[in-house]
């Protein structure tokens, strides 16, 4: 048995038996391997059973779920055979596992120290003395800030990135030879998430470690991985190395997903997969991806594809991967250009020297603590958006992107600064103020739709509230329009029924969508709306959004974390640090050099589904937790930093004078010239 | 924290001062006065009336007699029974500390069985111990009070004749003379409390146990009574403080049926008699120390929660 891997599942499946009795598979007939010092890549769809595949390698059954048949081995340990106490030795140790979410998975009563203390205190046999150094030792191991003082927190004291490098290190505190990696960077900023990637691999390369990376992201497997396992309604439909599937995937679905992720060098937007993968338990006959793939034939349809290894060192799932090439020509055609904008010079909606602050002003708080109050969250907005227009606004967590879209609708009292509808109506701070007319220019979608949508009310329920309200529909006209919207959104009569429970994630963000339409609004302000959402989902969900821009003129504000996703969809583009102006202007010339320094920054640290490219880490990836009181707002980050102007002056707007970039302005004390 | 719990505790008390005021007003604005309440027919008697308004001191304004009634209050004297010849403070003190006494052991017996049953539930979810306990305390939380009681009575009291089936201790009397006759009322409170406490308990046991960090905990090799004592309940327990305060007031501001059922002269039954004998200023008390108790006890339940949960905690030091 030595000869095999140092992680080894062959043929396994997982299911649970349903109310009704049948047994359900969510994992079919999956194998997987893994060597000392090899980093394999796991990749799919939300629901493709990336997650239950990984703690199966530990020997772990979320409840209700069980392996049915196969094998897995760890170093040549039969995991499915051990008991509880004997699991428990390995899982921590030898074997650990980095979270989904580790702000989720920190228990919120026990400080950091002790709960790395104690995977060290199961893992190990040190004496006190030796104890306390190794777990500061390990914290820097992580590159976490002040590890003496860290020791002393809570899990909710510490920023996403922090918390990610306390459960690495919490993994590495057993010591392990294999990690298992459950989506580590997902959900956090591009700068934290290239510095966790990149400590990653050294800590891989180091200690010679076998790891499984699950993420949804190909360009952070890219960068970590050698090998690549693709999985699609619980199989595996591809293994390969990670240059050859990136670059030129053999199978449909694989190919489906590169093409849907948008890039910074591309102009259009990334092409959606349409329709959803059948969900575990539905029957399927033939190949499970026949529903949505371009070369589907009877064949596919009636007979269920092999694993095929090629020669290639590749083995792929699929009867045709030999005819990819047609499927990358016949995309082409479908690629959307982003929808051209009317120029029409009109402002809907302007932002006038809008500032805000969080800070209670309360009358007994000022009177017992006497400290100055912190400098306002967001400082000094001037931003006039035209109508039909896309502004796209970035910025790491903390720069104020959603304070901003919920002060225009109405949520936050602004400090100071108005904000005026159409040239002429200055907006009521509070919601409650504002004339209906108002409310119903102006709708906002969220970046969670489980928490917009009332989970007890039916896709009926949800758009009918808005037609009632704004045009006082009722009966057959009511019915009928909400079918209208939701075509838009291309979801079918049927959906009217459903509750938000049984819809996919895509699903729900499109019911949202359509409940904001339903308004008939001017203006929508879109937070995160993709950020949830897989990305062959997130390429539907932005597709519909420009299709509506298109037929309607709608104006947008979308605010995202994701600056690729960003370009696709935006005409102009702002980028804030600290709820301060960087730079703003056409989203092209964002993109292009000049470079504020900061933009530089985040431009710099974005992963992109190519092998051959690497990020540059120009500036560490602290959280501020206020802006400076005074000077350039990014000072204390600037990799390009001048001195002391830049601490005491407000850098100037500076304004290309390229006549294609009109109105692209950059807040820096440094030349434009110089900024490349 | 300091700026969080003197805020706490200035809202309390303006809260209680409010209700003292609605109190009062309220009594005010009934037709007629204390005097003419409590004397009923009789109140055609001009020189009854007279004496009795003399003796309630009823012909003073509202606001100087409020005033008087406030200021006594917080000193503890509540003023004069409508009689003129009882103080409030005798009569309504000895109730208090038999109110105090039967909810104390009753919370005693409920809140340890009810943690420790809401955690067996939860952790044993679905299977034998959680269906058989689950079972029975749905029947504990929907059987009405005064029908598990007189169950009860009847069982332990006239066919077994182990213990009493009602108390008859004055209201005067020390502690010690309420046992055994205390034992029936508090099984039937710490039933009752018992059922409802613990299905929150299990619930929220529930939840801890399937969210990510007892996962996580788990899978970094924890074994599973540590993962359990460290992880799961510190979180699990954090909700129940709330739900435990709840009850404690309910049980401190009187069981009207369980004290009428077990004949037990606690604060519910003194208020019963005062409405039957029409005496307003007691009413009036007993409504004011009720509110108080339950401001005390939630005001309590916030701090302990608050000192508990370390995101509570570091939320109000850094503001
Ligand atoms: N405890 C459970 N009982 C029954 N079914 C489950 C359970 N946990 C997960 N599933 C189902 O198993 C399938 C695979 O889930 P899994 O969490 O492995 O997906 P994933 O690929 O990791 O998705 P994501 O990208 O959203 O994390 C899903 O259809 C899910 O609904
Ligand atoms: S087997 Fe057929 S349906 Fe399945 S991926 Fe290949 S071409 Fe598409
Ligand atoms: S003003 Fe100074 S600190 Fe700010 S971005 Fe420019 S160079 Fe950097
Ligand atoms: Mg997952």
């Amino acid at each position: 048995m030595s000869s095999s891997s140092f992680i080894d599942i062959q043929n396994l499946s997982v299911g649970y038996t349903s109310r009704s009795q049948k047994i359900i598979k969510v994992l079919r007939d999956v194998s997987l391997t893994i060597n000392r010092g090899e980093s394999v890549g796991l990749v799919g769809e939300s629901g493709s059973g990336k997650s239950t595949l990984a703690l199966a390698a530990m020997g772990y059954f979320k409840r209700g779920l069980r392996a049915l048949n196969g094998s897995v081995h760890f170093n040549n340990i039969n995991m499915l055979g051990l008991d509880h106490d004997e699991l428990q030795k390995i899982r921590g140790g030898n074997l650990a596992l980095i979270p989904q979410n580790s702000g989720q998975s920190l228990t919120p009563t026990m400080r950091i120290g002790r709960q790395i203390a104690e995977a060290l205190r199961l893992h190990s046999d040190l004496s006190q003395t030796a104890f306390d150094d190794r777990i500061i030792e390990i914290l820097s191991q992580v590159r976490l800030p002040n590890p003496a003082a860290l020791i002393n927190r809570y899990p909710h004291e510490l920023s996403g990135g922090q918390q990610q490098r306390v459960a690495i290190a919490m993994a590495l505190a057993g010591q392990p030879d294999a990690l298992l990696l459950d989506e580590p960077t997902t959900g956090l900023d591009v700068t934290t998430q290239a510095h966790i990637l990149e400590l990653l691999r050294d800590l891989a390369r180091d200690r010679n470690m076998a790891m499984l990376y699950v993420s949804h992201d190909l360009g952070a497997i890219s960068r970590v991985c050698d090998n690549v396992v693709v999985m699609y309604a619980g199989e595996v439909v591809l293994t390969g190395s990670s240059r050859q599937t990136l670059l030129a995937p053999k199978h449909p679905y694989a190919h489906g997903l590169l093409t849907s992720i948008p890039r910074l060098k591309q102009k259009e937007l990334p092409v959606a997969l349409d329709g959803r993968p059948p969900m575990p338990g539905e029957a399927i006959t033939g190949c499970a991806f026949a529903d949505r793939c371009a070369l589907a034939d009877d064949q596919c349809r009636t007979t269920s594809p092999p694993l095929t290894r090629l020669e290639s060192a590749e083995s792929i799932r699929c009867f045709h991967h030999d005819k990819i090439d047609q499927l990358a020509t016949s995309s082409q055609k479908v690629k959307q250009r982003k929808a051209a904008r009317k120029d029409t010079g009109e402002t809907t909606l302007g932002l006038e020297d809008l500032a805000i602050t969080y800070a209670k002003s309360g009358f007994l708080t000022q009177f017992l603590s006497n400290s100055p109050p912190p400098p306002a969250t967001v400082d000094n907005i001037n931003i006039n958006i035209e109508k039909g227009e896309t502004l796209g606004l970035v910025g790491e967590s903390g720069s104020g992107k959603s304070t901003i879209l919920k002060t225009i609708a109405g949520l936050i009292s602004p400090k100071n600064g108005g904000i005026i509808l159409n040239q002429d109506t200055k907006l009521t701070a509070k919601v409650e103020d504002r004339p209906s007319m108002n409310l119903r220019q102006i709708q906002m979608i969220f970046q969670n739709p489980d928490d917009s949508l009332n989970p007890r009310h039916t896709v009926a329920q949800i758009l009918a509230q808005p037609l009632r309200l704004y045009f006082q529909l009722s009966g057959k006209d009511l019915h009928d329009r909400s079918v209208k919207l939701l075509e838009q959104v291309r979801l079918g009569e049927h959906y009217l029924s459903r509750l938000p429970s049984q819809l996919s994630g895509g699903e729900k963000q499109r019911v949202a969508i359509a409940r904001a339409f339903a308004a008939e609004p001017e203006i929508v302000l879109c937070d995160e709306v993709t950020s949830a959402l897989d990305v062959s989902v997130q390429a539907a969900v932005l597709d519909l959004l420009n299709v509506l821009k298109k037929e309607r003129g709608t104006t947008y504000i979308f605010v995202s974390h994701d600056l690729a996703v960003v370009k696709a969809i935006s005409d102009r583009v702002a980028v804030l640090y600290q709820g301060r102006l960087c730079e703003i202007g056409p989203s092209d010339a964002v993109y292009q050099a000049p470079f504020h320094p900061y933009t530089d920054v985040l431009l710099g640290a974005v992963l992109e589904p190519d092998p051959d490219t690497a990020p540059t880490l120009s500036a560490d990836d602290v959280v501020e937790l206020s802006p400076p009181a005074k000077g350039c707002p990014f000072q204390r980050r600037c990799p390009k930093k001048l001195g002391e102007i830049c601490e005491n002056q407000t850098p100037p707007a500076q304004t290309s004078i390229q006549a294609s970039n009109q109105g692209h302005v950059i807040h820096c004390h440094i030349p434009l010239k110089e900024l490349h | 924290m300091i700026v969080m719990l003197m805020r706490r505790i200035l809202l309390g008390f303006i809260t209680v001062c409010l209700v003292s005021i609605i109190i009062f007003s309220g009594i005010e604005m009934l037709p007629g006065d204390a005097c003419t309440q409590y004397l009923g027919e009789y109140q055609a008697d001009k020189e009854l009336l007279e004496q009795c308004r003399k003796d309630l001191d009823l012909n003073r304004p509202a606001h100087e007699r409020f005033r008087e009634w406030a200021g006594g209050a917080m000193t503890g004297d509540l003023g004069m029974a409508v009689d003129g010849k009882t103080k409030i403070s005798t009569i309504v003190g000895d109730r208090v500390k038999n109110s105090l006494l039967l909810a104390f052991c009753a919370m005693l017996v409920g809140i340890p069985l009810a943690l420790i049953l809401g955690i067996i539930t939860g952790l044993w979810r679905d299977r034998m111990p959680d269906l058989v306990i689950s079972t029975l305390a749905i029947f504990a939380m929907t059987i009405p009070e005064f029908v598990s009681a007189t169950l009860l009575i009847l069982v332990f009291s006239i066919w077994l004749g182990w213990l009493p089936g009602i108390v008859l201790t004055s209201a005067s009397a020390p502690i010690s003379e309420f046992f055994p006759e205390i034992l029936l009322p508090v099984i039937v409170l710490s039933l009752v409390m018992c059922a409802h406490i613990m299905r929150m308990v299990r619930s929220s046991v529930i939840d801890v146990m399937s969210s990510d960090y007892v996962q996580m905990a788990t899978l970094k090799g924890v074994p599973y009574w540590q993962m359990v004592f460290r992880h799961a309940l510190p979180n699990a327990l954090l909700p129940a403080i709330n739900v435990v305060a709840l009850t404690i007031a309910w049980l401190l501001g009187g069981v009207v049926v369980i004290e009428v059922v077990f004949n037990y002269p606690g604060l519910g039954r003194l208020m019963i008699d005062a409405i039957s004998d029409r005496d307003l200023p007691v009413v009036q008390s007993i409504a004011l120390i009720v509110a108080s108790i339950y401001v005390c006890v939630n005001l309590a339940a916030d701090l302990l929660t608050m000192l508990a949960n370390p995101k509570l905690r570091t939320v109000y030091t850094r503001k």
